[in-house]
């Protein structure tokens, strides 16, 4: 009888589902995946090293190439954990226009997701349906900062600036339509028979495993424990916000599918009442300490003040006071948290970034042991990985 | 201000007392800025891991990073150069915890995989970044940098150039690594509140 060997499969680093530059290097008994060992890092670009040589200010747009499918929630983190440190909070119209555009980066996100996901499975349309409302939220994006992806809109002590005119009346046209987008994409899945052969019992994860392997977002959600940042730990305004958390059963791919669909119907929910508010309130939209926000455009014409800080704000920056902080929010991924160390000076002295990816990636392992191999494409696509927060 | 720190500081160690007490004088308790502080002496970090998991219900670790304190104001000549910093969360008490422990460059620091699982990766990038050694850790090998990388870029004493730069080599149809003739340039330089600066 012929001896039968173990095979080793180098998955990745250039394969359309590895989700960018994933290396895999899988060890298979047939069909079976008995070990798979991820080799990350093919992205990293050294961005921890790279803060401690920048100014607080010019940190902000290195956050949104971590996850770079959810700007403006890593801003987020940054921001807030900024504000710790300094000891001031934006404006509640700030926190209204944060939320509002978190929740838009969530739906961007789990658009992103399902449609790569699916694709990875090989449900084709869905890709395109979700890349038309990705676009939408693109122009809001666009409309507000200038720029179609990384915006650097947060900042901390508020926002760069105030909505347009007219924008919420856009935003407000999009929340309208966008729930008849979700049904069409559950009209396409949640009822397919192939896409639950493909996901349901797959890379199932009970609570004691989740717990233990660091897990967070609707990844620990899936496994049954009711767990949002923005319920238990608040942070900007959302305790005034009504929104339910959506909570699995099993912890099987499935679930997980079915609780980022439904993260998007409540993020939909949430964009609506930001806007109400927004529409009825007016107000400054950062910290009118020009030490720590600079300073409006139109006053450095006439006021030698307001030049002055205008040009030390952007060319020193501001001191944040010594001392360490972390600051947490519940990204579209999971808890995407900022661990600031200040040393007092105008650089930060070491800045950590806890992305949700890394430990979810981490447990490849232990998902896809004992599946098939077209289910580690599977696995990789329920964990939701982006290679720019997980290699940094 | 103070005074609710003050007060925070106590309801810390207050809550912590029984730790304080079965480890007596390898913990420290103190309260930072946004939550508990537990400084650990190296030795016992497993033991006290163990403890907060079981006793505390910190079931989670959400991070573990090193820190690089040799340029650090506070930092005192001869000390430990490094700090291995863990981040707790209870989920059933809402709580998180920061805990801290000093070890120098020729020490080691057990590993808290047998803790938490999750430690693995986070281990193993605080080793690639700072050279720090745990010690008992299943897979110590480098994490994020390339295959062969040499030196820990997170230290302060790496220039943020690097050393090496890669090139392909015609010749030999491979890349190849060579001395980095790139020159660091300081556009703002770091300076502290209240200092002269010309």
């Amino acid at each position: 009888m012929a001896e039968i060997k173990n095979y080793t499969l180098n998955f990745g680093p250039q394969h359309p589902s590895a989700h960018g530059v994933l290396r895999l290097v899988l060890e298979l008994d047939g069909e079976v995946v008995e070990r798979a060992d991820p080799h990350i890092g093919l992205l990293h670009r050294g961005t921890e090293k790279l803060f401690e040589y920048k100014t607080y200010h010019q940190n902000i747009p290195y956050f949104d190439r971590f996850d770079y499918v959810s700007m403006m929630a890593n801003e987020h983190a940054y921001a807030l954990g900024v504000e710790k440190l300094l000891g001031i909070e934006a404006p509640e119209r700030a926190q209204y226009i944060r939320v509002m555009y978190a929740e838009l980066t969530r739906i961007l996100n789990h658009t992103m997701w399902l449609g790569a996901a699916a694709l990875d499975i090989g449900a084709m349309t869905i890709f395109l349906y979700c890349f038309r409302e990705r676009e939408d939220i693109f122009d809001f994006y666009e409309e507000v900062s200038g720029a179609r992806m990384h915006a650097a809109y947060f900042r901390p002590g508020g926002v760069a600036r105030d909505l347009p005119e007219g924008l919420l009346a856009k935003i407000k046209g999009f929340t309208d339509t966008f729930e008849g987008y979700v049904d069409e994409y559950e009209t396409l899945l949640t009822e397919n028979r192939i896409w639950k052969q493909r996901t349901v019992d797959i890379g199932a994860v009970d609570a004691e495993a989740a717990l233990d392997r660091g897990f967070s977002g609707p990844m620990i959600r899936g496994s049954g424990i009711e767990w949002d940042l923005r319920k238990t730990q608040p942070y900007d305004v959302y305790d005034q916000l009504e929104f339910d958390i959506p909570v699995g059963a099993t912890g099987d791919s499935y679930d997980r599918y079915l609780i980022r669909v439904e993260e998007m119907r409540q993020a939909n929910h949430i964009v609506k009442q930001c806007i109400t508010w927004l529409e009825n309130n007016e107000g400054p939209i950062k910290v009118e300490d020009y030490k720590l926000t600079n300073p409006p455009r139109a006053t450095i014409k006439d006021d030698m003040e307001s030049l002055i800080h205008h040009f030390k704000f952007f060319s020193e920056g501001y001191h944040v006071p010594k001392g360490e902080v972390y600051a947490a929010v519940e990204h579209p991924k999971g808890e995407f948290g900022v661990y600031i160390v200040s040393d007092g000076s105008n650089k930060p002295y070491r800045m950590k970034v806890r992305a949700p990816g890394f430990p979810h990636l981490q447990a490849m392992d232990y998902m896809a042991r004992g599946h098939m191999l077209a289910d580690v494409v599977t696995i990789l696509g329920t964990q939701d990985i982006v290679f720019g927060e997980v290699d940094r | 201000m103070t005074e609710e720190l003050t007060q925070k500081k106590e309801g810390a160690v207050s809550e912590y007392a029984s730790l304080q007490e079965k480890f007596a004088d390898a913990v420290t308790i103190e309260q930072g800025l946004d939550c508990p502080l537990v400084m650990v002496a190296v030795d016992s970090i497993v033991e006290v891991c163990h403890v907060l998991k079981s006793e505390f219900g910190f079931e989670q670790m959400i991070d573990l990073c090193g820190v690089d304190m040799s340029e650090h104001p506070d930092y005192i000549e001869g000390s430990p150069q490094f700090e291995v910093v863990y981040h707790l969360l209870s989920i059933q008490h809402n709580k998180r915890l920061r805990v801290k422990a000093r070890v120098g460059e020729r020490e080691m620091i057990d590993s808290v995989t047998e803790v938490w699982a999750a430690a693995n990766w986070f281990e193993r990038e605080a080793f690639d970044m700072y050279g720090i050694i745990f010690n008992h850790h299943p897979d110590l090998r480098r994490i994020l940098t390339d295959y062969g990388f040499e030196g820990f870029p997170l230290r302060k004493d790496f220039p943020l150039v690097g050393h090496a730069e890669l090139f392909f080599d015609e010749a030999e149809w491979r890349c190849v690594y060579k001395p980095n003739k790139v020159e660091n340039r300081v556009l703002i330089p770091k300076t502290w509140p209240g200092v002269d600066r010309g």
